[in-house]
């Protein structure tokens, strides 16, 4: 298959622009441009250059260790991959939760949308939203924000110490915990625990509430534009609840054309193979899944919060559920199909999960005592959970010595490639064609992908320290001009 | 009769006729860092990282026959570092993934690194290639965290009667083997139950389907380091074996 702007017809006359790596966002990754002497982009593409094999690693392990290690994958929302490794494995061990571990799960689980979205949304793209997409690059940064903005940033900060909170005392760490086993929890909550928790999320929920304020009224102020920029057409693809509520911890898979029509419903996500296959590019170690019935050409699709926003029918918790409406029905529904809508959508998902907790917290169940569950051996578990950046399916072959014989994780980021690439290169036609390159207009692009919140190899790195180059050759390779960022900020030419 | 005493780091220790500097040292509550060393076998002598200073000399404190008016160094800047290398050593040898390892929290080896300050593996990882044996119903044996300490094969061997396990090869070579003919611990009668089981002071014995059920903070060593749990390694009493670990 091939994709406008995917590969140039002639790249050897063309001059390459590289962005490398990718700022601002979790994991490493790059961007290259082919422009031709008048600066016409032909080529665009976001190019994933680390490979992990966590998938073969994992082969020969005994089962119960899964959920702890291939949360290694990631340092931002590790408890993403501990659940769905974990649900995996319950099927696999013909376990059905207890309420209080189910519950337990939910809550580490919300506690993670909560920290990990207000990272997004304050720490990564706030930057780009306040001070404006080519802003002093000196400036657009997280400590630009303080500097601007404290009470923004500060809450910012506290939404995510909040939620790690949450994670520590659920999982036992902040990062990379154990919380969640094969069968159910290993802890419940402290009466103190949830007494320390309860304190704060009334707050916590009035803090979200305001998140959603300031990207609405970015969105207010900007409309046309932030509308326009990187859009395009997509299906989407995420869990949904039996009754059709957004549920980000467990339910069928529900897929929708780009113009709402239903593709498939409650469809069991043990058996996702059958409507999900996952392509290979020679250019890319990240796959491009596409949807069966569509082929590969047609069936590409995004997850993940604006995704899971048009997919459900109803956000099952109050508040959140008033700006999902109000979301929908804004500008007669266009930011539910803008790329920048993502932003706004993930702080409704914010909300969703700061009420969620609330909910929990007022719960008995959560101090409960039964905790571990088991039922009938099988050979085969699949996990899916709607992790912060998208649908995250684990799937696990367990053989008769409990040592794991295959292993296939779909990460969110693997289901957002396509969509990736069409809004950088969407965002290449709007921006950037015709025009000298500056960084200014290369961070154009970084924008359209930080919408996705991506988790480019799902790594772990110095967060907001990255250095970053870009290097203009010309059609033989020669440099002609370079900038350079170093770890600290600090810009230099060569 | 307790009447004689020497002293490690100027520190008076009495002893009993027949003790070790390493159990009259652990009786009288002075940690000293050991791995091989079990309250209910036989001194081994084998891992090294309870080497003292005896009169100027290196011995190692768990087979060394505690004597009056000894002068036993034990806590200074050059011995540390040199358990310090030990520890780094063992930590490169074998495979130790303390991240995903379900005996993090309760491991001596990682214990007696913290204890000591190892934060690094500072030597070139040695990587080996050593496979799981997961043919056992209740137990798996994960090869890559050894450390040879044989206490395992003692275990079998005195007390279980069983001799399930054993050293093989020569030098670096040396690895744990299973005595059966097929090497497949499925095909021997160890049992959960076995002493054997329940002496691994590493994760290579594991009973099956239940790691990471203890929570962070609740583990062996979460709440207080390994030199704190010094009375759960003094010599037990005859009556009283079985209880040690």
């Amino acid at each position: 298959m091939s994709f406008e702007l995917e590969t140039a017809a002639h790249p050897q006359n063309l001059k390459r622009v590289a962005i490398e790596p990718v700022s601002r966002v979790e994991g490493h990754g790059k961007v290259t441009l082919l422009l031709d002497d008048d600066n016409k982009v032909h080529q665009v593409r976001l190019h994933i250059v680390e490979f992990r094999g966590f998938e073969r690693f994992i082969q020969g392990r005994p089962y119960w260790e899964v959920p702890v290690m291939v949360q290694r994958l990631c340092g931002i929302c590790p408890v993403s991959h501990h659940l769905a490794a974990s649900k995996a494995l319950d099927m696999v061990i013909g376990a059905t939760l207890t309420p209080t571990a189910e519950k337990l799960r939910r809550l580490m689980h919300y506690g993670q949308i909560l920290q990990s979205h207000a990272l997004h949304f304050f720490h990564l793209a706030s930057p780009d939203l306040l001070f404006g997409f080519d802003a002093d690059v000196a400036k657009r940064n997280i400590v630009g924000v303080i500097g601007a903005a404290p009470e923004v940033a500060k809450k910012g900060v506290l939404l995510r110490k909040y939620g790690q909170e949450i994670i520590r005392m659920t999982a036992g760490k902040r990062v990379h915990g154990t919380g969640s086993v094969p069968g159910g929890v290993n802890k419940a909550l402290s009466i103190a625990e949830r007494d320390l928790l309860l304190k704060d999320i009334y707050q916590m929920v009035a803090w979200s509430r305001e998140a959603v304020g300031i990207i609405k009224g970015l969105f207010e102020k900007n409309l046309a534009s932030y509308n326009e920029f990187g859009r395009f057409r997509a299906h989407s693809l995420s869990l949904v609840r039996a009754d059709g509520a957004m549920d980000l911890y467990h339910g069928g898979l529900r897929a929708r054309s780009a113009d709402g029509k239903p593709l498939f419903d409650h469809f069991d996500y043990g058996r996702y193979w059958e409507v999900i296959t996952e392509d290979v590019k020679p250019w890319s170690y990240m796959k491009f899944p596409f949807l069966n019935s569509l082929g590969p050409a047609e069936g590409w699709y995004r997850v993940g919060p604006l995704a899971r926003m048009t997919n459900c029918d109803f956000i099952p918790t109050p508040l959140a559920d008033k700006e999902r409406i109000e979301f929908l029905a804004y500008d007669g529904g266009r930011p539910a199909g803008a790329t920048l809508g993502y932003h706004w959508a993930r702080m409704i998902e914010m909300l969703h999960a700061a009420e969620n907790i609330k909910d929990l917290l007022h719960d008995d169940d959560i101090l409960g005592t039964d905790l571990m569950s088991q039922g009938e051996r099988q050979e085969r578990g699949v996990g899916v959970i709607e992790a912060p950046r998208g649908t995250l399916i684990h799937h696990y072959r367990v053989n008769e010595d409990d040592l794991v014989i295959r292993a296939n994780l779909i990460v969110s980021t693997t289901h957002n490639n396509q969509a990736m690439n069409e809004a950088i290169r969407q965002v290449a036609r709007q921006h950037l064609d015709g025009r000298e390159v500056t960084e200014a207009l290369l961070n154009h692009i970084e924008v359209a992908i930080r919408c996705f919140d991506p988790c480019l190899s799902c790594a772990t790195h110095a967060l907001g320290r990255m250095p970053l180059e870009v290097t203009l050759e010309d059609a033989e390779g020669r440099v002609l001009d370079r900038k350079f960022k170093d770890g600290r900020g600090v810009r230099s030419a060569t | 009769m307790t009447s004689q005493t020497f002293t490690i780091d100027g520190r008076e220790v009495p002893f009993e006729a027949g003790q070790t500097v390493m159990q009259a040292a652990l009786t009288a509550g002075v940690f000293i860092p050991h791995l091989c060393y079990h309250p209910e076998f036989k001194p081994h002598g084998s891992c090294k990282l309870c080497t003292v200073m005896v009169n100027g000399r290196p011995a190692t404190s768990c087979t060394l026959p505690a004597a009056a008016g000894m002068e036993v160094a034990s806590n200074t800047p050059e011995i540390l570092d040199k358990r310090r290398m030990l520890l780094q050593m063992l930590l490169v040898e074998g495979n130790h993934f303390c991240p995903s390892c379900e005996k993090s929290g309760q491991c001596k080896l990682q214990a007696l690194g913290y204890e000591l300050g190892v934060m690094t593996p500072h030597f070139t990882h040695f990587y080996p290639d050593r496979p799981v044996d997961a043919s056992h119903h209740d137990v798996l044996l994960d090869f890559n965290r050894c450390i040879l300490c044989e206490l395992c094969i003692r275990a079998s061997a005195e007390v279980d009667r069983k001799n399930v396990f054993a050293l093989s090869g020569r030098g670096l070579k040396k690895h744990l083997i299973v005595n059966a003919e097929s090497g497949r611990l499925a095909d021997t009668d160890f049992a959960l139950t076995d002493k054997a089981a329940q002496v691994c002071p590493v994760g290579v014995i594991l009973p099956k389907r239940r790691g990471f059920a203890v929570p962070i903070g609740k583990r062996r060593f979460d709440e207080k380091p390994i030199s704190a749990h010094v009375a759960e390694f003094a010599p037990v009493a005859p009556a009283k074996q079985g209880e040690g670990r």
